[in-house]
């Protein structure tokens, strides 16, 4: 018996229509469908697609819970062995989409799933810790390519069989790093590498340069006088006992507290919830962290204009790049929004 | 500069009333071995074990491993500025006993020491797996401070390599094998077609306890300066570390780096290897800097046309590696940095604390967060007291069977910079 697999595409590649059918509601359909039909091709009887499931990228990104939670009940009653969403090549909201339903499947249904993507593909960046996603080109045009490495990833994970690199497998790199023995002793890699380097031919790093964010300092705020000025760390202080439970290390939140009522920051009631330094001094005094009192010392003699009335506060300690930005792409608007035209980071 | 190094192959090590070698074993008087490593004031007591490939046993908390090596003719002897007067040392002729090695071992100084298992999953990771261990065991007196523990071990180390190697040097070696490297000038002049390449070698000095000593000068306190590779295998450079196992570079590395020997190998034929840059990685900022400086003022100044920077230790030195490379690049000179990973046990993290795109070519030594069971050995040379807490462990990682889980980090020599092992990673 060939085994099952879910196909889930947009309304586009479904034949109902382009941006003006982008709402559609999700929908099932026995059967292929669209690309589904070359998959099921190149999958060459080791599996069949059984279901088709459809749904417009507008209706799936406005209505993000409901579109997961509809379509993952369509998926558990195929009970199928594998779930694959596009490829979406450089859509970007179907690339989202595709993102999104491809992880729920996974985590929430422990079905394994596979999408594809263009590499600029903004789901790419976003999905491809989580997922293989297959590296296709910019548009449907590449449909050709993309579709036989999908089938082939496809049948190895049913199969249960080992992925290799991303190379091997045509599958945007995780940023996973694994060992494994070369065949040369580093030294030797290293000698031969200076020596292409040396004659300008083609050599591979075996550790690409991560993309660093580093983030240019603004220009200096005009009239400090004047400025609302906010106060953001990673320095973990929190009003006594942690109302959030924000956690000691790899946080996984942040939290937005009000502090109109505070000249200054005592052990009565402020402490910090960061598990990675020696929380003795902060804890004693958490202006140490937080400098509220001399903010307040400021703004009453007119050098700042005001402290803002809300602070942001994380925990930094093993906590990841993705949280971080993630966090603060979400108050970044909030501040902006609440008029504050400068920050004060802090961290430990 | 013209080295001969004579390799004296050894087939097995055993203790017998004689000191000395004959048809390839190494036979040892361990009293009278011990007795010349005695008279130290902070040592109780000292004890010898060996340790073959392939047995059953565990070696920890390693902290230096060491070549036995002698000076034959030419100036100076082994480990010029500690063991022998400070003469220059690298030309004329130097034996070596190969296959063998003397690894210092005994109750900790640091947080930092390493394990080596001669077999089993564990020996996969660690060059010194594949060698006749002469183990040296000395314990401090009571109440010893680190810094005199650690100088104590380490100068005990150095005296059982040359108490061993000074055998080798009636002996007829069973291979030769020459290195020179002439003056700038002449070596220019000589291969006036061949890409001048340097090796820029970066030795671990974040001070406590993660020192090294150049001609017995701790190299913190040097500028980056000039030596001739073949200086370097008569033990111009030691060991004073007692940093990640992984990552550390044992006197042993330093003697036999690969790094220059596989520079050599294209010596003459496809490049002019004109040198070793040595330079520090100090914890200030300003040292960084005045070091990375004058790293890429040397290459600049010698003409070179390429390099190869090797790294010692992760996290703050990954600064001084990537400013060393921008700054060499900057200079037009082509590079190659290698260097280990600390990618989390997951392997998910950044594997650097720094990176610039001018670092477009790098070797990797491997994932040292990766963890590893080790099972459980039927001797143990030293103690496993301190497993959790050295680096790379955790609480509990030694169970009660004795088996071991560790971050390979706590392997000795797993990952190490100059590339002498074979260990690597891939993304996926």
């Amino acid at each position: 018996m060939s085994k099952k697999i879910v196909h889930y595409i947009n309304q586009f590649f479904a034949g109902v229509g382009g941006e003006e059918k982008a709402d559609i509601k999700p929908e099932v359909r026995e059967g292929v469908i669209g690309p589904g039909m070359a998959l099921n091709t190149a999958l060459k009887g080791e599996a069949e697609i059984v279901a088709t499931i459809i749904c417009g990228d507008s209706y799936f990104n406005e209505n993000l819970e409901e579109a997961k939670a509809t379509i993952l009940e369509m998926v558990k009653k195929y009970n199928p062995d594998l779930f694959i969403a596009g490829p979406a090549f450089n859509a970007g909201r179907y690339g989202v989409a595709c993102g999104t339903i491809a992880t729920a499947v996974k985590e929430e249904l422990n079905i394994p799933a596979i999408t594809g993507m263009y590499i600029e593909n903004p789901g790419a960046d976003m999905f491809k810790k989580s997922l293989y996603i297959i590296e296709t080109g910019n548009s449907a045009a590449a449909m050709r390519t993309a579709v036989p490495a999908m089938a082939k990833l496809a049948i190895k994970m049913m199969k249960g069989e080992e992925i290799g690199s991303p190379a091997e497998d045509n599958y945007i790199p995780r940023g996973i790093r694994r060992n494994y023995f070369a065949d040369e002793r580093g030294s030797k890699r290293a000698v031969n590498m200076l020596m292409k380097k040396l004659k300008g031919e083609e050599y591979v790093t075996e550790y690409p340069m991560p993309d660093f964010d580093r983030v240019e300092p603004n220009p200096a705020v005009k009239d400090i006088t004047k400025a609302n000025i906010a106060l953001v760390t990673s320095g973990g202080i929190v009003p006594k006992h942690n109302p959030d439970r924000i956690e000691s290390s790899s946080a996984s939140k942040y939290g937005k507290y009000d502090i109109a009522n505070f000249a200054d920051l005592t052990e009565a009631d402020h402490e910090t919830a960061h598990g990675g330094y020696d929380p003795v001094y902060a804890n004693i005094d958490p202006d140490r962290v937080l400098p509220v009192d001399v903010l307040r010392d400021l703004e009453k003699e007119g050098a700042i204009g005001k402290l803002h009335r809300y602070f942001y506060t994380t925990v930094g300690n093993g906590t990841s790049v993705a949280n971080s930005k993630a966090f603060a792409a979400e108050f970044a608007k909030e501040l902006k929004a609440d008029g504050v035209d400068a920050v004060i980071l802090t961290s430990t | 500069m013209r080295l001969e190094l004579g390799k004296i192959f050894i087939k097995d090590v055993q203790f017998a009333d004689t000191t000395k070698v004959e048809k390839g074993i190494l036979y040892i008087n361990k009293n009278e071995m011990i007795n010349e490593l005695s008279g130290n004031e902070h040592i109780k007591s000292i004890e010898i074990e060996l340790a073959h490939p392939g047995e059953e046993v565990r070696i920890t908390p390693v902290k230096d491993v060491i070549e036995p090596r002698v000076k034959v003719e030419g100036p100076g002897g082994i480990f010029p500025g500690v063991l022998s007067k400070v003469d220059t040392v690298g030309s004329g002729r130097t034996h070596a006993l190969k296959n063998v090695a003397v690894v210092t071992a005994g109750k900790i100084v640091g947080f930092q020491e390493g394990i080596i298992d001669m077999t089993g999953p564990g020996a996969d990771y660690t060059p010194f797996s594949k060698l006749h261990n002469v183990v040296v065991i000395a314990e401090p007196i009571d109440g010893l401070k680190q810094y005199d523990h650690e100088a104590a071990v380490r100068m005990i180390g150095f005296k059982a390599a040359a108490y061993l190697g000074k055998i080798a040097k009636d002996l007829t070696p069973d291979e030769v094998k020459v290195y020179e490297t002439e003056p700038l000038l002449e070596s220019v002049k000589k291969y006036p077609d061949l890409p001048k390449v340097g090796y820029v070698y970066m030795l671990q000095t974040q001070g406590l306890l993660h020192d090294t000593y150049v001609y017995g000068v701790d190299a913190k306190k040097i500028v980056p300066t000039l030596l001739y590779p073949t200086e370097i295998m008569d033990g111009a450079i030691i060991s004073g570390n007692c940093v990640s196992a992984c990552d550390k570079n044992p006197t042993y590395v330093h003697l036999n780096n690969g790094i220059i020997e596989d520079l050599y190998e294209k010596h003459g034929k496809e490049i002019n290897f004109v040198g070793v840059i040595i330079t520090n990685e100090n914890v200030y900022l300003a040292d960084k800097e005045r070091s990375s400086n004058w790293t890429a003022k040397l290459c600049k100044y010698l003409g070179l046309d390429g390099v190869i920077v090797s790294q010692e230790g992760f996290g703050n030195p990954d600064t001084d590696l990537i400013m060393n490379c921008k700054k060499i690049e900057n200079e037009g000179v082509k590079t190659v940095i290698v260097t280990d990973e600390y990618a989390g046990r997951d392997g998910a993290s950044q594997s650097l604390a720094d990176a610039d795109p001018k670092a477009d070519a790098v070797v990797t030594n491997g994932n040292a967060n990766e963890t590893i069971v080790l099972p459980p050995m039927k001797r143990i040379i030293g103690t496993t007291e301190y497993v959790d807490v050295i680096a790379g462990g955790f609480a509990g990682s030694l169970r009660e069977d004795g088996s071991i889980e560790v971050e390979i980090q706590a392997i000795t020599g797993a990952t190490n910079e100059t590339g002498f092992v074979t260990l690597s990673a891939k993304g996926f």
